[in-house]
């Protein structure tokens, strides 16, 4: 299918264009340049406390370790600007210096840097690096921390932290059926593939670093803010990303100790995080606490509503969770009100992964609307009907599109919904307790500032060039459609060039806002260049900017969620047999890769309702599980079977496009679903994510009687 | 320490190497010999990106020294073509979107060659219910042999379905 | 990985002689081993690699058993048409245990000897007596719930993390060791570990230099056999809990059993408790429920890890019901 010409590529299934690179392994990413002894080999050395000062480093031993180039410490570090400033408006732009003071801000803070001709001598060098540290007390649980919590003011995506709409507490007060409860979910890791890697090397007073990053001029900033460069000095270049999820939005001390590194050594040199170190060196999703409260008249129509999150970030960061966002835009409801409160902790820093607030903030949300319905007797699908809304309620725009109803209903359907028993524990297969349950998503869209180059070759193809990246999400695919559909090319005539701050700044792959972001862009520079062929036009550049997103309406992708569960009665497995999710995501640019966003979302839903969670350690401020064996990721055998299923549908008032984003409406709610499909198939009401089997014993052992 | 040399034979090419005893296979591979597909997730066994095929079985080649694999027959992702042309697992994975990001793609590929012959060699699994039969190469039997294979971007679904589509004849 | 001299063992005898240095290490498939060095949780300075030694057999025993070669691998051993036919318990245990892949490296006398996968064991910068010791154990306080609840110490609460071991305890196999002067000896698989008491770094009875040969199945019980284990995600983890059961049943009646349990201690654990407790009684789920009660009166739980004593009783159950065919 990716032969010849075709009519209107946008929205076909093609094959990923990076496919055959993938598969074959030529895809190179950032540790892979400069191998055979092209690079020496760095290896950080992370301490041992959770807060403190390094008081002294012995280097000693290590610098006559055979091979060892380097061992740089707080001693020998060159200067850098202080990390931060922590109120800059990209704040992945910051200056993230390494060893740059005597400070431990957190466990497996980096204390030293060895570099050696072999990574195994690095390694071995590194292990003879002796810090002593004086250790301070710290604050590290996030709930006794609650009652000290502060009011951020502003969540990380600039709304305010606070919402108020009507009278809350009266409402509620005085609402005739009413569920309040306490959702708990834990500290989870975005655990790339790739752990967090940088090949840095200086040309003069050029630096170029080969890192694995989901943003570009973010990071190039950032480093020319670090080492007090010019902006132009620094040249990011990611062309594959072996997985972001949000981790790889801020740069870390792997790209800023490389290039270090290759300035005091002279020649290039490389690093990557070691898979214990990702735990502590780069960023988490917080942990939450989160109060529901939902007020309705018997009727089922929702007279109060209220969602309080609590949760963490670094005591030197700023960082909160959007946790209530997209309580704020779900369902219609009179009075309202929705609050953060942010802890300041000394652990490692709180940040974006997959859907950020609104994984773990719909996973409380539509469970407890689960419960709501139980309360009043409703079929949780006509509960969610009775509350929709087709303006945004604490904004009060116009959804520019809206099919959450139809995604319902339609999901309702084809599931065979009707088959559910409302009474939970009602359906067995052998040992099995099945249940079924169901979750709206939604996910606001934006769109981002993106410029891009399309340059007419005199073969005649054309080449897109543009600082995006693809993480995986295809968007090397979805540029090459939109690019040969406003040129009218056969997609085979296309290439597609990302992952270079040498082009056009765009900002990056996050929050859904990539695909929109810089088809755009692309799309205005083919225009443009279209259009002036004629008066002997080669190349182009457009651009696209967040006002190009009509504000008088709400943009938000939506769907519904529909999971069966089966529970084993006697030791408390579940096992989700199979899951359905109904989306109105805009329009689709490739039917294939966009299911596979989705599959990818939903097993994720399955994995923060099931299997994820760390947990951290308040003796030592640490986090507990710090390797792959103990950090549990959803595996092959964890998936059941996967549906997908995208309404026809184009925001009419949003991108140029269309489209919305679609990397995180698949894991917005799917959680939800089959946490209520749980309760459905047992009675238990798991409220303190995930559901591993000992939580399910209690309500297990009471079916036994 | 001392550096020992050790000839491996990577993709029926044989290579004489002077090795440091530590570096691993997966190192090997990719920091000595400049062949990068084999990708290293984890370093400790517990994602199988690095997962290659030595002697017709696939292992972590992350868990294991370069100097104990003298004389085997170590296939990795860059061998697996013929002629130029994708081996059906690689046709299948692309044609069934079985990736994403890439990283796990060619151990998961590694990995589903291997497991075409295990299964053919009437290996049973964990989800095979009468471990004296050979099993039937269900959806469950796929994804449970695939479980070694962490993807992040969790491509299962199509994972399982590249695999099934060749076990069953698949067109390329 | 600190530097080690590194050895191909040219002898069954001079792997041994080589061994019996306090720093040296046999390694075979590595699995566990080499993760370790990484870590330089373990750190020999000399490494004998048994891979040229035979001990990748699996032979019938005189005695209408089986004798398994310490080098054959997981897979091998789960794969194998005798062990499947006879001793289905032991293919299931291996077959739950880890991913293919590793199974394809990891050997008989490796997977016996693998360390504990204790959180606070693998973070070095924490107390843990096995890793240190004298330096206490952080796992007592702290998150535990993979922890051992049965047969461990205030020193150490460390599980075993072996699902091949706790079906060849079921199977009473006996572990047959040579040591560097040629002595060889035969241990029963439930004598091979040493409980923590306050010497937890001290895991078996196996001296340095002492090499497992091979590992001795017994003539397969009569009865069912079934391996049951339950973890945190569908596929490649290490148990919570799991048992393996072989079970003869007589009408409604249990005339033997046999019932071993992994996840709860630092040895696969065999219970004599459970086993008496089911000879005669009824084949129903209270009778298994009691001989669960029975294998777990001494258990105690340390916090986290409280759930798995209900959790071992119940997947006992769970195993027995499936294998005496109790709906």
């Amino acid at each position: 299918m990716a032969e010849g010409k075709l009519a209107d590529p946008i929205g076909l299934p093609l094959d990923r264009v990076d496919g055959q690179l993938k598969v074959t392994g030529r895809a190179t990413y950032a540790f892979e340049y400069a191998t055979q002894g092209g690079a020496a080999y760095g290896v950080i050395v992370p301490s041992a406390i959770a807060k403190g000062r390094v008081v002294a480093v012995d280097v000693q031993e290590a610098q006559h370790a055979p091979g060892v180039l380097l061992v740089l410490t707080k001693d020998n570090a060159p200067p850098q600007t202080p990390w931060g400033p922590v109120d800059l408006p990209d704040r992945f732009a910051r200056a993230e210096p390494a060893l740059d003071s005597d400070e431990v801000r957190y466990f497996g803070f980096p204390v030293a840097f060895v570099v050696a001709e072999t990574f195994e001598e690095a390694n071995a060098a590194a292990a003879l690096v002796s810090v002593r540290c004086d250790s301070l007390p710290g604050q590290y649980d996030l709930h006794s921390a609650g009652p000290t919590a502060e009011d951020p003011g502003h969540i990380s995506d600039g709304a305010p932290a606070n919402s108020s709409v009507g009278d809350f507490e009266a409402a509620f007060a005085t609402a005739p059926v009413k569920i309040e409860a306490l959702y708990t979910t834990p500290y989870q890791n975005q655990a790339p593939m790739e752990p967090h890697a940088t090949m840095a090397v200086w040309e003069g007073q050029m630096l170029t670093v080969h890192t694995s990053a989901q943003l570009t001029t973010s990071p190039q900033e950032g480093l020319a803010r670090t080492f007090n460069i010019p902006k132009e000095n620094v040249r990011v270049v990611t062309r594959y990303i072996g997985g972001g999820f949000g981790s790889k939005l801020p740069f870390y001390v792997d790209a800023t100790l490389a290039a270090i590194g290759a300035r005091i050594v002279g020649r290039p040199v490389k690093l990557a995080m070691t898979r214990p170190q990702l735990f502590h060196m780069t960023t988490h999703r917080t942990a939450s606490e989160q109060r529901l409260r939902l007020g309705a008249d018997r009727d089922g129509r929702l007279t109060a509503y209220g969602q309080d999150a609590l949760v963490q970030c670094a005591r030197f960061d700023n960082y909160t969770e959007p946790v209530c966002g997209a309580a704020r835009m779900l369902y219609a409801a009179p009075n309202r009100l929705t609050r953060h409160r942010l802890a300041k902790l000394d652990l490692p820093r709180s940040d974006s992964m997959r859907a950020p607030g609104d994984a773990i903030g719909l996973l409380a949300l539509e469970c407890a609307m689960d419960e709501l319905a139980d309360a009043l007797g409703f079929d949780p699908v006509d509960l969610r009907l009775r509350n929709d809304t087709e303006i945004d309620p604490e904004r009060d725009r116009p959804f520019a599109s809206r099919h959450l109803a139809e995604a319902l209903r339609l999901g309702a359907a084809r599931f065979g919904w009707d088959k559910r028993i409302a009474k939970p524990a009602s359906v067995r297969d052998g040992r099995w307790l099945i249940g079924l349950g169901v979750a709206s998503a939604v996910r606001a869209d934006v769109l981002r500032s993106a410029t891009a180059r399309a340059r007419l070759e005199r073969d005649g193809r054309l080449t897109v060039e543009l600082a995006m990246t693809d993480i995986g999400t295809g968007t090397y695919t979805i540029l090459t459609q939109v690019a040969a559909e406003a040129m009218e090319l056969p997609v085979d005539r296309v290439t597609v060039r990302l992952g270079d701050t040498r082009f056009p700044p765009t900002a990056g792959s996050g929050g859904s806002f990539g695909a929109a972001t810089s088809s755009s862009a692309v799309l205005a520079a083919c225009r443009k260049l279209n259009a002036g062929l004629a008066l002997g036009l080669t190349e182009a550049e457009g651009s696209v900017t967040p006002a190009d997103l009509d504000d008088t309406y709400a943009h938000a992708g939506f769907g519904a969620h529909f999971a069966e569960a089966a529970v084993h009665r006697d030791t408390g497995e579940v096992r989700v047999r199979r899951m359905l999710g109904v989306f109105a995501a805009g329009r689709i640019l490739n039917a294939k890769t966009a299911r596979s966003q989705m599959i990818g979302g939903m097993t994720w839903g399955i994995g923060s309702a099931l299997i994820e969670e760390n947990h951290v350690d308040p003796r030592y401020g640490s986090f507990v599980n710090q390797d792959l064996a103990s950090y549990h990721v959803a595996v092959n055998a964890d998936v059941g079977s996967l549906d997908v299923m995208f309404l026809d549908e184009a925001d009419p008032h949003g991108s140029p496009l269309g489209s919305k984003g679609i990397g995180e409406l698949g894991i917005c709610g799917a959680g939800a679903a089959v946490i209520n499909a749980i309760h459905n198939a047992t009675g238990a009401r798991i409220r303190d994510m995930p559901a591993t089997p000992d939580k399910l014993l209690a309500t297990l052992e009471t079916l036994d009687a | 320490m001392h550096n020992e040399n050790v000839a491996l034979t990577v993709n029926g090419r044989r290579h004489a190497l002077d090795l440091d005893p530590r570096v691993t296979l997966l190192d090997a591979l990719r920091e000595n010999l400049g062949m990068t597909g084999t990708k290293k997730g984890c370093d400790q066994g517990q994602c199988g990106a690095c997962t290659v095929i030595v002697n017709g079985q696939r292992i972590n080649s992350c868990l294991t020294l370069a100097v104990m694999h003298a004389g085997d027959e170590i296939t990795t992702i860059e061998g697996l073509e013929e002629d130029g042309n994708l081996h059906p697992m690689q046709a299948a994975f692309v044609r069934h979107d079985g990736l994403q990001c890439g990283y796990c793609t060619p151990g998961q590929i590694c990995s589903a060659v291997a497991l075409l012959a295990e299964h053919k060699a009437g290996w049973p699994s964990y989800a095979t219910a009468d471990v004296a039969t050979a099993p039937v190469l269900t959806d469950g039997e796929i994804a449970e042999r695939m479980s070694g294979n962490v993807c992040r971007c969790s491509a299962y679904s199509n994972i399982v379905s590249a695999i099934r589509d060749v076990a069953e004849g698949g067109r390329i | 990985m600190k530097p080690f001299r590194y050895e191909r063992a040219g002898s069954l005898a001079s792997a041994c002689a080589s061994a019996t240095e306090p720093t040296a290490k046999f390694i075979a498939g590595g699995t566990n081993l080499l993760d370790l060095m990484k870590l330089q949780i373990e750190t020999p300075t000399h490494l004998v690699d048994i891979g040229p030694l035979p001990l990748a057999e699996i032979e019938e025993s005189a005695e209408g058993g089986l004798r398994i070669g310490a080098r054959v691998t997981n897979s091998a051993l789960a794969a194998d048409m005798r062990v499947r036919r006879r001793y289905p318990v032991l293919s299931q245990a291996i077959l739950a245990g880890a991913s293919a892949q590793l199974r394809n490296k990891a050997t008989t006398g490796g997977n016996l000897l693998q360390r504990t996968r204790c959180s606070y064991f693998y973070d070095t910068t924490k107390p843990c007596n096995k890793r240190m010791p004298g330096s206490g154990c952080a796992a007592l306080g702290g998150l535990n719930r993979m922890n051992a609840v049965i047969g461990v110490s205030s020193d150490c609460i460390a599980a075993h993390g072996s699902d091949m071991a706790v079906a060849m305890a079921a199977l009473d196999a006996r572990v047959e060791t040579v040591a560097a002067d040629g002595v060889t000896r035969t241990i029963p698989i439930d004598a091979l570990y040493r409980p923590p008491g306050n010497t937890p770094h001290i895991e078996t009875v196996l001296a340095p230099g002492e090499l497992i040969q091979s590992v001795v199945l017994p003539p397969p019980p009569p009865g069912q056999q079934l391996y049951r284990k339950v973890r945190d995600r569908a596929s490649f983890a290490f148990a919570l809990v799991s048992v393996a059961v072989v079970v003869t049943r007589e009408d409604d009646r249990v005339r033997a059993a046999r019932v071993a349990f992994g996840g709860i201690s630092y040895k696969p654990w065999r219970s004599a408790e459970a086993e008496a407790a089911l000879i005669g009684a009824t084949v129903t789920r209270a009778s298994f429920d009691a001989a669960g009660r029975a294998a777990l009166r001494d258990a105690r739980g340390y916090g986290y890890n409280d759930f798995k004593i209900p959790l071992a009783r119940r997947t006992l159950r769970a195993a027995l019901a499936d294998a005496t065919g109790v709906i």
